[in-house]
């Protein structure tokens, strides 16, 4: 039970990270992470999203009928993105600003949907909430990583505080403009799976997900 | 008229939504192994956005905005945090509703397209599409042509890498980076060509 407990906390952190290994929720992971605040704030969206939403499912599972059962989860995500949403809006309302529409598509992030159907189904509610906090602390920690590389690189900057010296304010660094565009996003994961996959383990070629697999888990 | 033909072109090329914006990115990478593939689930994500946006527009405005019941003789009430949950109730029965239409009527097309649909459900491109619709205020011919050009984007985005990826088997690419890796530097150095259009106007 205990070695349960931490591979399900654990697991999603490192060794089976959820956005660098199977390649879920890459979207947002993308797009909120030009700087550091938005990034910290959209991981702490997510992870509250994952562990309630994998409790809300887990606490009812026996009562959901199979057939609907995805339209019961995505029911309680909405919801639950809704209250999310709501609260960025009334204590953070800059911030919320900056992150525009990808508050609301936490509903089809795959990690959370993929989490509540894979795991919340079929587990007792203690592992399911140990389960969700897992899978959104890994995602947050990727989402860090990355912003941390964009922001320092692009801006020169973390959490908005300088760190090194610009050009402009006779420092030595120059502002590498493309970190804060489209492309460095994908270049950054990229990289980030090379290393994670030569480092940690080899991994197989055939690992790519397939169409079935997709369609079997309807997570994508 | 201009404005809208503007609208499409914005959509399709400078604000691509998987390439600039990188909303639908699981399908986008996991479906792109063949062109053939590729082509269906775009073809079926186009039809889906050009019914979902324009739909999820009439709610948006005839429903749930600020005083939009007035119709209804409730003028003072605000609906729009009702958004998330309207929005994909809409798109899940669009697509329940699609693939019955096309079950009875085309059944050579829902052959072809029948696998796709349901993941499109959960496909970010489309409930993103809806979101950026309401965001940029956008009327209901606007929408239209903004459902219709972030569709054909997006399409063409996909069958684009999948001809990549196709060809891509043939060359020798480092161990740690086979996979998902390489595919990554591939959609980085498309979506850094798709710069190129950035701030092309009509």
């Amino acid at each position: 039970m205990n070695n349960q407990a931490r591979e399900a906390f654990l697991g999603p952190l490192i060794n089976n990270n959820p956005v660098t290994l199977q390649v879920l929720g890459i979207c947002s992971a993308l797009a909120v992470t030009t700087s550091l605040v938005p990034a910290l704030l959209m991981g702490a969206a997510l992870t509250s999203v994952a562990t309630l939403g994998n409790v809300s499912v887990s606490l009812i599972r026996h009562h959901i009928p199979g057939n609907i059962r995805i339209i019961i989860q995505i029911t309680i995500i909405s919801s639950l993105v809704i209250i999310v949403d709501q609260i960025l809006r009334a204590y953070a309302y800059e911030t919320s600003r900056q992150l525009s529409v990808f508050v609301g598509l936490i509903i089809t992030n795959c990690i959370v949907l993929a989490r509540t159907e894979g795991f919340a189904m079929n587990n007792g509610v203690g592992l399911s909430f140990l389960d969700g906090l897992g899978n959104g602390l890994g995602y947050s920690l990727i989402l860090v990583i990355v912003a941390s590389i964009r922001e320092l690189l692009g801006a020169g900057t973390l959490m908005g505080i300088a760190i090194l010296p610009l050009v402009s304010e006779d420092g030595w660094f120059y502002t590498n403009g493309l970190m804060l565009m489209a492309p460095s996003g994908f270049f950054i994961i990229g990289l980030l799976i090379w290393l994670i996959q030569s480092w940690i383990k080899p991994q197989p070629v055939h690992t790519v997900v397939h169409v079935h697999d997709l369609a079997g888990s309807e997570a994508s | 008229m201009e404005a809208l033909a503007s609208l499409f072109i914005k959509a399709v090329f400078v604000e691509n939504l998987a390439l600039a914006f990188f909303l639908g990115m699981c399908p986008f990478l996991a479906l792109s192994r063949q062109i053939s593939t590729a082509f269906g689930l775009g073809m079926a994500v186009i039809i889906v956005q050009t019914i979902t946006i324009p739909a999820n527009n009439l709610i948006f405005h005839y429903l749930l905005k600020d005083g939009a019941l007035a119709w209804a003789g409730f003028s003072e009430i605000d609906l729009s945090f009702l958004g998330f949950i309207s929005y994909i109730g809409v798109i899940a029965a669009m697509v329940q509703i699609l693939e019955m239409i096309l079950d009875r009527f085309f059944p050579a097309l829902h052959q072809a397209l029948g696998i796709y649909l349901p993941l499109i459900t959960v496909n970010c491109a489309i409930l993103g599409g809806s979101l950026f619709m309401v965001e940029r205020k956008y009327d209901f011919c606007e929408s239209v042509v903004y459902g219709f050009g972030t569709g054909t984007g997006w399409a063409i985005a996909i069958v684009v890498l999948a001809g990549i990826r196709e060809k891509l088997k043939y060359s020798d690419v480092p161990a740690g980076l086979q996979g998902m890796g390489i595919v990554f530097m591939t959609v980085g150095l498309m979506s850094l060509g798709f710069m190129a259009f950035t701030g092309i106007k009509l």
